[in-house]
């Protein structure tokens, strides 16, 4: 004896609008990429449910990649900036007490990682991780350095343009999501073969922090407002409601 | 005209790259005294219930080479089939278990390993026992989208044979491509292939 599916999964991921496995501009993707259709099936339980995490895991300076590597009294070197905005749900909604990380390279476009190649200078006071969890609206903040950009082995005049790293928990796991925050102006941005891996200029577009000086704090650091959006979870009147109420 | 139907399009996704321990396992990366611990490097925070298990292995790709900078997340029910989630609603999970664990995988011979315990059986949306399984997340520089695949285990062919998503693979040549094998006592192997002869099934849900 079954019961009826239930109607409240996640909505389904538009696979047009995310990038393709394979993109061989972007080399590493070859091999990488799965080359079978990728099996369907509805999200069930271990799909719609995901880890916790509370506010009281953070350390104080989580959220400032400019001094939550430093020697005490000194700070990382670049353009400061504050990186906001919120995480919502397809519907609009805001995913509040979501853990996001993010990482990035140093303001000179060096990450701080044994497999680094780049010539450029390490930043004594940059470790490049900063972590946060949104608020009961879905809104976050962290302070940092603007990340240069910086080349890699790709082609051999490819350049990653200025980027942050995201990855964001959600509340599903069906909502795990790892992205990239690029920055408004920046002409690197449509010449990269990883943004090239999506192909909708718009969903590109959706990857774009915008300049805010409206929220410029004095004399301290510009901002930068960028919104994220998980997958929604379907509502309906109709869930598991087949033999009447 | 019709009626404009607004809804948001999901982020998209962008690689995790080479340096994705500098954000999630700093530690691992060398990366001291940011953060106390690397999260979801312990799944058990004190006695947990259930039979304990290792899960080691590697992730593939399709020229046959390791990957030693790949990232994985696995996420599963505790030994009696609750999940330790806030939307939980069938019951209380093990308090000292948190069914979430993170491993970079090793920079040298690209092996994983994570200690949990066996996870009980947990309904699908039907109302169906699943067979117990883990679920898998991986991400590495070259993937694009972050890879969602389950693990089953080699003891349970009943339970498998049964499972609503293994018996969804339309290929039942593919099907062991989830169930891991036996690799001494209390430890399991499980291999993800990302592409090939023997390319691991990855799903869509």
């Amino acid at each position: 004896m079954t019961t009826p599916p239930k109607g409240n999964g996640y909505l389904v991921r538009d696979r047009v609008w995310q990038p393709d496995a394979y993109t061989p501009a972007y080399k590493t993707s070859v091999t990488r990429a799965p080359a079978k259709a990728l099996l369907s099936f509805p999200t069930s339980l271990g799909e719609q449910t995901g880890p916790v995490f509370g506010h009281d895991m953070l350390g104080p300076r989580d959220n400032d990649l400019i001094l939550n590597y430093a020697k005490p009294g000194e700070m990382a070197l670049g353009p400061r900036i504050i990186v906001k905005g919120h995480v919502l749900d397809q519907y609009g909604r805001g995913v509040a007490g979501t853990l996001l990380e993010f990482w990035q390279a140093n303001a000179g476009g060096r990450y701080r990682h044994k497999n680094e190649g780049y010539l450029a200078p390490l930043d004594p006071n940059f470790g490049g991780c900063g972590r946060t969890i949104t608020d009961e609206n879905g809104a976050y903040e962290f302070r940092t350095v603007q990340p240069g950009p910086y080349p890699w082995p790709n082609g051999m005049a490819d350049w990653r343009p200025a980027h942050i790293h995201f990855s964001l928990m959600g509340h599903a796991f069906a909502q795990r999501l790892i992205t990239q925050m690029y920055f408004e102006g920046d002409p690197m941005i449509w010449q990269c073969p990883i943004v090239g891996s999506i192909d909708t200029r718009a969903a590109v577009e959706s990857l774009v922090a915008s300049l805010d000086m409206t929220e410029t704090l004095p004399m301290d650091a510009r901002v930068y407002t960028f919104d994220m959006v998980l997958r929604g979870r379907r509502q309906t009147f109709f869930e598991n409601r087949w033999e009447g109420l | 005209m019709v009626q404009k139907h607004i809804l948001l399009k999901e982020s998209p996704s962008q690689t995790a790259g080479p340096y994705v321990h500098i954000g999630c396992t700093p530690n691992f990366a060398g990366i001291t005294g940011v953060y106390p611990a690397d999260l979801g490097a312990q799944m058990k925070t004190g006695k947990v219930k259930g039979t304990p298990i290792e899960i080691i292995g590697q992730v593939i790709d399709g020229t046959g080479t390791p990957l030693r900078d790949a990232m994985l997340e696995i996420w599963q029910a505790d030994a009696d089939g609750l999940f330790n989630a806030t939307n939980e609603t069938r019951g209380d999970a093990d308090p000292n278990f948190t069914g979430w664990g993170r491993c970079a995988t090793d920079m040298q011979d690209g092996m994983f390993r994570f200690q949990t315990v066996k996870p009980g059986r947990v309904p699908f949306i039907d109302g169906r026992l699943q067979a117990p399984h883990v679920t898998f997340w991986i991400v590495a520089r070259g993937i694009n989208v972050g890879l969602h695949t389950r693990m089953y285990f080699p003891d349970e062919d009943a339970a498998n044979a049964d499972d609503p998503v293994l018996s969804r693979i339309e290929h039942a040549t593919r099907r062991p491509t989830l169930i891991a094998s036996q690799n001494g006592e209390g430890r399991l192997r499980f291999d993800i292939v990302l592409q090939g002869e023997n390319e691991t099934v990855f799903f869509d849900m």
